[in-house]
């Protein structure tokens, strides 16, 4: 820790040159603020089940497309089929091979990626927006013949072993891990990294099997955002994805456990300069009425940069460089978490001022000058997020996708707007009470095991 | 499903560009847009961590650290409160040639963002136990992002001290501990007082504006800044390499080696035109599925388990002058493979050199390149950064819309040339060798 010295340096030297104190300027106020403008969606859902959303956005002239499907499940094997799938299923169509699916991308000068999480399967594309039909002519092949060719998928599982072995030597990786151990022991949101054993074991054959299983359109969500027409869009989809069809098989949605309460988990690293710290816990979904309340008493806690955390552990102490703590929704459950990563010395020291502050602001109620600080934050942030072709996409299918629409965003300003003080501590006394929560803490388990434990019961795990 | 467009360039979205010069020499660059009720505000200064003195290393970044620790008007911890409490986000990032800082706010809070950049313009407050602070927060930061992690700095902290020979272009733009620790607020007042002068800055406005309203708000907040000489602009070229420079980095975190291959490109400032010819030659060799080094050693040798080609320090190819770099990095499994992962990269460059591009290969690459383009555009906060960045390094905001129609006129023999000038005598080579079991 290096040491502090209240002495102040003689301002700077423009003023010091200046020979006087400039009078203080008062900050400007803000003017009215512009009318928030409804956006309008035009949709339609396909004989198959599909269902599509469109948003006209002529601000570039570009198109946004994402497709959503649900992939929750609780089979066996399923993270690492499921991994290896989206990392193969761009390798080849019935009409294309890897190389030529690629060249028609980049000729649309489009991108098409393929994300996955716990609860689905997301590709994500963009293209010149007059070359939206091209990209949903791929999308379609793509959806009805991907064929997972075996060299390509026995290329792709090595690579996958190797990026699953990049990920564990990373210290936020190993933390996340851990909190999800502890969050969600045993089941399919405890983890993103698949078992390499079972990645070794994954074969093309087992690709096709889920692919025709679960890559259907009848639960599926296709959002489109851009410069085109709506009839346009909403007619290029359905010609083009016509031939996309049938029910996804029963997935066996997994039961969420409790969490793991316990100790504090150290994760030993040895010789580690920093500490990885992780608290988390059960938090509200948007659709509760209690949601907006806790959304702000995150913010206030350590949801953005003026936070009380934040200006403690970084802006006073100079512990950490990026702690934050932020809310997350799944299909099946919402957490909250806080991150932070500190030098080692100061481990102890941070994680007392971390559980002084998630005691303090669920003991004591926020003022009224915190409230009005993260309610507005909350509300010009939503409309930053939206402002964008690509944002707007992202944003409205994890909405849609969890039984959300753009109305409840529009509404969710007056919802913020009427969030009271009693209504935050109520909140967080429930949700960020230190004792509700789990922690772990990745790092040299010889240097920090000690201290620590005479701040809370601690349990270390090798490394 | 093919959609070949042939040569021509594509039409990039129209921006209102509105320029204007303040009589204390700040550069202004206003690009309305109202479709939405945002707005972008950034300042970027003429002066990035090539600039940092001798023996302070990492200087430039401390520095913009504090600038956001109060000003003339305003306390420690305010200027972030009044950015969110106005519903805003804010940031700043120190490159190898600038700093910039910026806001993307309501536009009900326009004049806010104004006020908060030229306060700090006019004086940070710089003081011991603010310096202090923000020493820690930086030595967090690269623990952080260095040294607690496995490829922390890989390459672009291990491979300019191979590259290059002077200070400015080797040195570490992170800083080292002992250099950071040394830092006083003397130094922070003589770095503003040299390199913080609205002469040596553009401010970018992008967004929910009136051109001419802003331009007089500009002028109200920012006018009152005593003008300061700006400082005279520092050649820091130096020679080509005569031959390949060949080092090893261990990296005790790492499970797998790495390697890195810089190459000196053309100047971007002298020579647009070949310079992106390096651009699409990047694209070609690594963009996506069809890209030249993705097929060879990922997909049909399976040499490497990712590699990338991109041009700068922080991959936006244009954000430096010169000298910059073509960079090319490879992750793998075999640490004896290293020879092999280089002679597939240099028969990969002799194939493009000797025979250029496939049918259809640069027609693609461009307009992928340009579509990237017209994304970033879409977000007013990087329109404000982006023209601002232009404006700045190549005197002309307009340069990112004309792109494409540059990039049209790059052709096969000069992607050929360029790939041609990719030799071993023109690189440095690091390789990282792991020191983690896998």
């Amino acid at each position: 820790m290096s040491p502090t010295d209240t002495a102040v340096a003689p301002a700077t030297s423009a003023r010091a040159r200046n020979g006087r104190r400039a009078p203080l300027l008062p900050v400007p106020g803000l003017t009215r603020p512009a009318k928030v403008k409804r956006i309008t969606t035009a949709e339609r859902v396909f004989e198959s089940g599909l269902r599509v959303v469109f948003v006209r956005r002529p601000s570039v002239p570009m198109v946004e497309v994402r497709l959503r499907l649900p992939f929750l499940s609780a089979k066996s094997h399923h993270l690492s089929r499921s991994s290896l799938l989206s990392d193969t299923i761009l390798t080849g169509t019935a009409q294309h091979d890897r190389n030529s699916l690629a060249i028609a991308l980049q000729e649309l000068g489009g991108g098409l990626s393929v994300g996955l999480d716990a609860d689905r399967l997301l590709l994500s594309a963009s293209a010149l927006s007059t070359a939206l039909p091209d990209l949903l002519g791929i999308f379609a092949e793509v959806l009805t013949s991907a064929s997972y060719p075996k060299n390509e998928v026995a290329g792709e599982r090595g690579r996958l072993i190797e990026r699953i072995t990049l990920a564990k030597s990373q210290p936020g990786v190993i933390a996340n891990e851990a909190l999800g151990q502890r969050m969600a022991p045993g089941h399919p949101y405890g983890t993103s990294l698949p078992p390499i054993s079972e990645v070794e074991a994954t074969t093309a054959a087992q690709l096709r099997s889920l692919h025709a299983n679960l890559v259907r359109p009848d639960e599926a969500l296709l959002v489109i955002v851009g410069d085109v027409t709506p009839a346009r869009a909403l007619d290029s989809a359905e010609r083009a994805l016509a031939g996309w069809t049938g029910a996804q098989a029963n997935r066996e949605v997994p039961a969420l456990p409790g969490l793991d309460m316990g100790p504090l988990l150290i994760v030993d690293r040895p010789g580690s300069v920093q500490t990885s710290l992780r608290f988390g816990g059960h938090a509200l979904p948007r659709s509760d009425e209690g949601y907006p309340a806790l959304q702000l008493a995150n913010l206030a806690f350590g949801g953005m940069f003026s936070s009380r955390w934040v200006e403690n552990i970084r802006e006073d102490k100079g512990y950490t460089y990026s702690p934050r703590s932020s809310l997350d929704h799944s299909t099946l459950a919402s957490s909250f978490t806080a991150s932070a990563d500190v030098a080692t010395e100061v481990t102890a020291p941070a994680v007392l001022e971390t559980l002084y502050e998630l005691g303090r602001i669920s003991s004591l109620p926020i003022t009224q000058a915190e409230l009005d600080l993260v309610r507005q934050y909350a509300i010009g942030t939503m409309s930053l997020s939206i402002s964008t072709q690509a944002g707007l996409a992202s944003t409205l299918s994890g909405l849609l996708g969890a039984g959300l629409d753009l109305e409840w965003l529009t509404r969710h300003r007056d919802r913020l707007a009427a969030v009271t003080l009693e209504q935050v501590a109520d909140v967080a006394a429930e949700f960020l009470a230190p004792r509700k929560l789990v922690a772990v803490a990745v790092g040299d388990a010889d240097r920090i095991s000690s201290r620590l434990s005479g701040l809370v019961d601690i349990t270390v795990q090798g490394a | 499903m093919s959609a070949s467009r042939g040569a021509a360039a594509l039409r990039a979205p129209s921006f209102e560009l509105v320029h204007h010069t303040l009589r204390n020499g700040l550069r202004v660059v206003v690009a309305p847009d109202r479709s939405a009720p945002v707005v972008g505000v950034a300042v970027l200064y003429d002066v990035g961590f090539r600039s940092e003195p001798l023996g302070r290393t990492g200087f430039a970044h401390l520095f913009e650290h504090l600038m956001f620790q109060g000003s003339a008007n305003l306390e420690k911890l305010e200027h972030f409160r009044y950015v969110q409490a106005s519903g805003g986000m804010f940031n700043g990032s120190t490159h190898l040639d600038y700093t910039n800082y910026f806001e993307v706010l309501p536009s009900n809070a326009f004049e806010r963002g104004l006020f908060l950049e030229a306060d700090r313009m006019r004086s940070p407050r710089i003081t011991e136990e603010n310096l202090d602070n923000q020493i820690s927060v930086v030595k967090e930061e690269i623990r952080v992002n260095v040294l607690n992690r496995p490829y922390g700095g890989f390459p672009w902290l291990v491979l300019p001290p191979v590259l290059f020979d002077t200070f400015p272009n080797a040195h570490n733009g992170y800083g080292g501990f002992e250099d950071l620790q040394n830092a006083t607020a003397e130094d922070a007042s003589a770095f503003f007082d040299s390199y913080y002068a609205p002469a040596n800055a553009v401010l970018g406005v992008a967004g929910d504006v009136d051109a001419d309203q802003a331009i007089e708000l500009i002028e109200q907040h920012f006018g009152g800044i005593r003008r300061r000489k700006k400082p005279p602009r520092q050649n820091f070229g130096e020679p080509m390499l005569s031959a390949e420079r060949r080092e090893t980095v261990t990296d005790a975190l790492a499970p797998m080696p790495a390697v890195a291959l810089g190459y000196r490109v053309p100047n971007p400032g002298d020579d647009l035109h070949s310079y992106l010819a390096n651009v699409l030659l990047a694209e070609i060799l690594s963009d996506g599925d069809a890209s030249r080094l993705q097929r060879s050693l990922v997909q049909s040798k399976r040499l490497v388990t990712d590699i990338s080609a991109y041009l700068g320090t922080f991959g936006d190819p244009l954000e430096e002058r010169d000298p910059t770099r073509l960079n090319i990095t490879a992750h793998y499994s075999d640490q004896s493979a290293t020879e092999k992962v280089l002679s597939a990269v240099d028969a990969e460059l002799d194939r493009l050199a000797t025979s250029g591009t496939e049918p259809g290969e640069l027609d693609r690459v461009r307009t992928k390149f340009a579509a990237t383009i017209f994304r970033e555009l879409d977000q007013v906060l990087n329109r404000s950064l982006e023209f601002a960045k232009f404006e700045m390094l190549f005197g002309r905001a307009s340069l990112i819309l004309g792109l494409p129609t540059l990039l049209a006129e790059i052709t096969d023999d000069d992607i050929r040339l360029a790939a041609a000038r990719l030799v071993p005598a023109s690189r440095a080579v690091v390789e990282l060798i792991p020191g983690a079991s896998a």
